[in-house]
């Protein structure tokens, strides 16, 4: 069960969480709140936050506890593990933003369904020393974060004519952006933009997206 | 009675066409995308999320209701009710193994990705959040199953035909089906609107 641990540098952990394996626009998993809360730059960034803080907790908690837990039980443990902790963000949401929260409070609560979170602490953290964990946690959820900012400042922009509730664009706002299609559509040409910059400048194969959930 | 029935059949209705999980409440993508390829794996998919959906609302309302408001413990209801589509996953895994493998063989696979899935665990959440009573939970777990059926059908018709079509290269795979989701998102908007509860 125990690799030997080679010297991992925390900044590769981290680039590789943002830019690799980027939750949404690499791995394409755990999609379900990159459209439905990424109306406004607001709720997009706190539902980041929020993921942010169980990968990194959910990681760290692994990353101590992995020699105690035996591995024939491990997948019950874990979802022990996250869902104590999404039950805290979930509190502490509902305590201090009450506005935001009736907004995207249930897919607040859909974090502990997060396949990347239960992805890395069974492929990463379970195996790895607690600092290296917690750098791969946070790394990832910061990738996570950064797409779905990334999402909503476009649906923001064009969808309300505004960013972070600053009127920007004095024009008429595409109404379609803020409905539903407009974020499978954002998140489509996205895809696909980030898709062409892999082909074009690093010569990849582009994402090809292997689905599960 | 009549009226409640009533009660009960818009419920199923706005379940599962109106609030579709897929297209309007954006649960359930992950697993969308991942099995819409083929439309085998999509009817497989679809009668055991189905069948899940209805049970694990019907448990989990009966836990809440009889074991966490009398012992005051609703704050715990993630934990909780993860547990139980997890318990109930597994035990039909197993029971599902011994009493007819033919079925296993065929479903089994689903099944296993299923307990940590955030459309099952949205059920009782939701049912719990608008204080269901047991017919109405049943019904909007029914009523969500068959309408993340209908999407899943919906979607894994298309791609099969689109990949016969010259899609631009970064496009390919997953990008083009996200924006074909747009596309049936926007006719399923047309729905909004025809009952509001």
């Amino acid at each position: 069960m125990e690799v030997p641990e080679e010297k991992i540098s925390y900044l590769q952990l981290i680039k590789n969480g943002v830019f690799k394996e980027n939750t949404i626009f690499r791995l394409v998993i755990s999609l379900c709140p990159s459209i439905a809360v990424t109306t406004s730059i607001k709720n997009g960034f706190l539902l980041g936050i929020a993921v942010l803080f169980v990968q990194t907790m959910v990681n760290t908690t692994v990353g101590l506890l992995r020699n105690f837990i035996h591995p024939r039980i491990r997948i019950p443990i874990f979802m022990l593990i996250i869902s104590g902790w999404v039950s805290v963000v979930d509190m502490l949401m509902a305590a201090y933003a009450r506005e935001t929260y009736k907004e995207i409070g249930l897919y607040i609560q859909i974090i502990v369904a997060f396949a990347s979170i239960l992805a890395r602490a069974e492929m990463f953290a379970s195996k790895h020393r607690v600092d290296y964990s917690f750098f791969d946690g946070f790394g990832s959820g910061l990738g996570f974060l950064i797409a779905l900012v990334i999402i909503s400042f476009f649906r923001e922009l064009l969808g309300k004519g505004t960013l972070l509730g600053y009127s920007i664009v004095h024009a008429k706002p595409l109404l379609i952006m803020v409905m539903p299609t407009g974020g499978f559509l954002v998140v489509g040409l996205l895809m696909g933009f980030f898709n062409w910059i892999d082909m074009r400048f690093y010569g990849g194969k582009g994402a090809g997206g292997a689905g599960g959930h | 009675m009549s009226s409640e029935f009533t009660k009960l059949f818009e419920l199923f209705i706005a379940a599962s066409i109106i609030n579709n999980f897929v297209f309007t409440r954006f649960l359930g993508l992950c697993i969308f995308f991942g099995v819409s390829k083929k439309m085998e794996t999509a009817i497989g998919m679809s009668i055991t999320f189905t069948s899940v959906m209805v049970i694990a609302a019907a448990l989990s309302w009966v836990v809440y209701q009889y074991v966490m408001i009398p012992l005051e413990i609703t704050f715990l209801k993630i934990v909780i009710f993860i547990g139980i589509v997890a318990a109930f996953v597994q035990a039909s895994d197993t029971i599902m193994r011994k009493v007819s493998p033919g079925l296993y063989y065929k479903l089994g696979v689903y099944l296993a990705l299923i307990s940590t899935n955030c459309i099952i665990i949205a059920v009782p959440l939701i049912n719990a959040g608008e204080k269901y009573n047991f017919l109405e939970s049943l019904s909007f777990g029914l009523g969500s199953g068959i309408g993340f059926a209908l999407a899943l059908i919906i979607m894994a018709s298309i791609r099969e035909k689109m990949e016969l079509a010259n899609v631009p290269r970064p496009f390919r795979g997953m990008p083009i089906a996200w924006i074909t989701t747009a596309l049936i998102a926007l006719a399923f908007t047309g729905f909004s609107g025809i009952i509001t509860l």
